[in-house]
């Protein structure tokens, strides 16, 4: 091993020192920050491992039981930490296996970098054994991929790598390194990447937009925001928050926009989108004016693109060129950092408040509560409801927990109902939609914010998809508390059955096996809550653990998630049941 | 309104550039009706003309998804009016028809075509122009036996300035 004199004494950029490749990916990692990857090796990978070994007292590697496992903790540790996930494998199947994370990196804008080992230069394109294509696959999955075939190429490789996952929109990358660059020395200097003459992270500030936007900001008689993961990517929460004080105007999040604006504001009105709420859905087709902040009109948001928000006029703040007009026509598209957009709006926006507009949100909710929230929160019937445990989880974190959760109607439960006080708290797949996520996510969420409690809030379709990782989290001893919404179905499929299938329930009932002993066999604590009367000191005894906790509730078996827009109809068609 | 445009796109010269631009079609599908590669007036610069056939707004979000790639520089798109373009096209034919169809000479010679190689066994004729001509000569050589036909896709440059050089000097300074 090392020490960290030596280290120090060899990083000095101008002083360039003869290593082999394996051991310059490590400096690289080291010299961009890393001190956590996860992953899992195998051959073609075996001399980065080694080098591991070596530095494992400055970089801790976490061995997952899977590859896709090693994608979904970097994404989590990502999204909480707001630094660049790292992912390793070896070739082939491990790097095909981390494909699904990365896809979802991509489309939820995570900053991560995969790094995959691949069979010896000399046997590229001889079906060599574990060789596969991964920069030919990852291609259409990731903001940028290269093969290292050439030691040397490393640091600058590495640099760049870093730079794109991390800067404008965020994403993936992949580097993939033949065998034999691990294995060549060559004379290593680190140089941090500050530009590629190809690439354009972000516009400048458009000062012409923004002012034309806050025209249109101040005449609007019924204007509303809808903001999505760009504040929090963009690291713009306290000027959002200005920006909704002064305007007074209602603002309505995406999912993966949640936790920007803590829920408790008054002017957060909820969620947009197929399962969000009965306001801000119909009220799209109401407001004279739409201001969409780091959003991308994803389809289950707008639902039908034919009837979604015709009457207004539409405000894009948003860092991506491509996002503009993709989706939606949009009469003002204000380009650039919206951080910087937003700053520089401010000043120029009348205060006001809007209140007999912020009415009609009141209005709405009502109705919404009365028919939807009470039933599903406080409900009077037998059978456990997802929203009950979603109460008692709030009560006992006091809106201060990191909620990870997987996909379906868990998932749109807990979202709309947990309570969030702080920003980067909201843990889930939204664009990919992938089952599987939420556990090797929750072990990489409190990883990135180990001073923070993470709950885990997972279907029990989507936990038996890696359920595997129980056994990373039992040898990290991360405290991640994980419960697990048991309704013996796969409730979002089921659902659909129900209302668009005619109760045609085609493979979507589970037989479960015991999920305790399961927790148990990997020597967690574990506890199972049938029963109302039980629920409440369940979640206390969860949270007040400080280790690992597994928690099972079964809940009713045949419950719906509301309000809801059919696939394909438009956003005042949103049905309360 | 579907109309043929000419994408032209300005990159760095990477492995695994054209399998990226070209996922890009295919996560559409659209189908590309032609494509060229070569450098560009930049030395150190690639182009690419992709001919597709589309309405405009569908071309400009092909536009937009093909910049946001790490390593293209700028894409932009024309129509036909706004290029000037050309096609050409390699014709195979056995020598003897030259010889004994008096009829070929007056073809290749009307049509502007050159004679790229002749052989005791066969002859290549070259013709560069639009697709009617490349297509009209097909037609006149088809009844003397056509060993082999080729044509390239379009290859155009435009009307309008391309200011990649400019882009790329700002970055210089600005870094």
């Amino acid at each position: 091993m090392k020490t960290k004199e030596q280290i120090a004494l060899q990083e000095q950029e101008s002083e360039s020192i003869k290593i082999s490749g394996a051991e310059a990916v490590i400096r690289c990692l080291l010299a961009e920050g890393v001190d956590l990857i996860y992953g899992y090796p195998g051959g073609a990978i075996m001399p980065v491992y080694d080098e591991l070994y070596k530095f494992q007292d400055q970089l801790n590697h976490v061995l997952t039981r899977h590859e896709q496992g090693a994608t979904h903790a970097a994404q989590g540790y990502a999204r909480t930490s707001g630094k660049v996930g790292v992912a390793i494998a070896t070739s082939g199947p491990g790097a095909t296996n981390l494909v699904t994370g990365i896809a979802d990196a991509q489309i939820d804008s995570t900053p991560m970098v995969c790094i995959t080992g691949q069979v010896g230069s000399h046997l590229l394109g001889s079906d060599a054994f574990q060789e596969t294509d991964i920069i030919g696959i990852s291609t259409p999955v990731t903001k940028w991929n290269y093969q290292i075939t050439k030691a040397s190429e490393i640091p600058e490789i590495f640099a760049k790598a870093f730079f794109i996952a991390r800067s404008g929109r965020p994403g993936p990358v992949l580097i993939d390194i033949t065998k034999d660059a691990q294995f060549d020395t060559f004379d290593f200097i680190y140089k941090k990447c500050k530009g590629v003459r190809s690439y354009k992270p972000f516009h400048a500030l458009d000062t012409h937009a923004v002012t034309k936007a806050a025209e249109l900001i101040n005449k609007a008689k019924k204007p509303f925001i809808v903001w999505g993961q760009g504040v929090i990517l963009g690291q713009a929460e306290e000027q959002f928050k200005s920006f909704v004080e002064k305007s007074g105007i209602p603002a309505a999040w995406t999912i993966l926009g949640l936790s920007a604006l803590p829920t408790a504001h008054p002017l957060n009105v909820g969620m947009v989108g197929m399962h969000g709420n009965y306001g801000p859905n119909l009220l799209t087709n109401e407001c004279d004016l739409l201001i969409a902040v780091g959003m991308r009109f994803d389809d289950r948001v707008t639902g039908n693109l034919e009837t979604y928000a015709k009457q207004a006029k539409i405000i894009h703040f948003e860092i991506d060129p491509a996002e503009i007009n993709k989706n939606v026509k949009v009469d003002l598209p204000v380009l650039g950092n919206c951080k910087e957009s937003l700053d520089a709006l401010i000043p120029l926006i009348e205060k006001k408040s809007h209140n007999k507009w912020m009415g009609r949100f009141d209005e709405l909710m009502k109705v919404e509560v009365d028919q939807v929230i009470n039933k599903d929160l406080y409900p009077k019937k037998d059978g456990l409801t997802m929203g009950e445990v979603i109460v008692s989880i709030n009560k006992h974190t006091r809106g201060d927990a990191v909620l990870v959760t997987d996909v379906g109607q868990h998932q749109m439960v807990a979202c709309r109902y947990t309570e969030f006080i702080h920003t980067r708290s909201n843990v889930t797949s939204g664009g990919l939609g992938t089952m599987g996520f939420a556990l090797p996510a929750a072990l990489g969420a409190k990883m990135g914010a180990p001073e923070r409690e993470v709950v885990a809030v997972i279907g029990d379709g989507g936990y038996q998809m890696t359920i595997q990782e129980l056994g990373t989290i039992f040898q990290t001893q991360a405290a991640v508390k994980i419960v697990v919404l048991n309704n013996e179905f796969l409730g979002m499929v089921r659902q659909w059955q129900q209302l668009f299938f005619d109760k045609r329930y085609a493979s979507t009932e589970m037989v479960n096996p015991n999920f305790i002993a399961i927790a148990k066999g990997y020597y967690l604590d574990a506890k199972k809550v049938d029963k109302r009367e039980n629920l409440d000191s369940a979640v206390a005894d969860m949270i007040a653990s400080e280790k690992p906790y597994f928690l099972e509730v079964c809940v009713e078996k045949e419950d719906n998630v509301f309000p809801m827009i059919p696939s394909g109809a438009s956003v005042s068609d949103i049905r309360l049941k | 309104m579907v109309k043929t445009y000419t994408i032209s796109i300005y990159s760095e010269n990477n492995v695994g550039l054209l399998n990226r631009i070209s996922a890009i079609f295919l996560k559409r599908h659209i189908n590309i009706e032609s494509l060229t590669t070569s450098q560009s007036e930049i030395n150190d610069v690639f182009r690419f003309i992709i001919i597709v056939k589309l309405e405009e707004e569908g071309v400009k979000k092909l536009i937009n998804q093909i910049e946001k790639q790490v390593d293209v520089i700028r894409a932009f798109y024309h129509t036909d009016e706004e290029t000037i373009f050309q096609e050409s096209a390699l014709y195979k034919v056995k020598s003897s028809a030259l010889f004994e169809e008096r009829h070929i000479q007056n073809i290749i010679k009307d049509s502007h075509a050159n004679i790229v190689t002749v052989s005791p066994e066969y002859f290549v004729i070259e013709k560069t122009g639009f697709r009617n001509e490349t297509d009209r000569l097909y037609h006149d050589l088809e009844p003397f036996g056509l060993l082999q036909f080729v044509r390239s896709g379009r290859i155009s440059v435009t009307k309008s300035k391309m200011e990649i050089s400019e882009i790329l000097k700002k970055f210089k300074s600005d870094n």
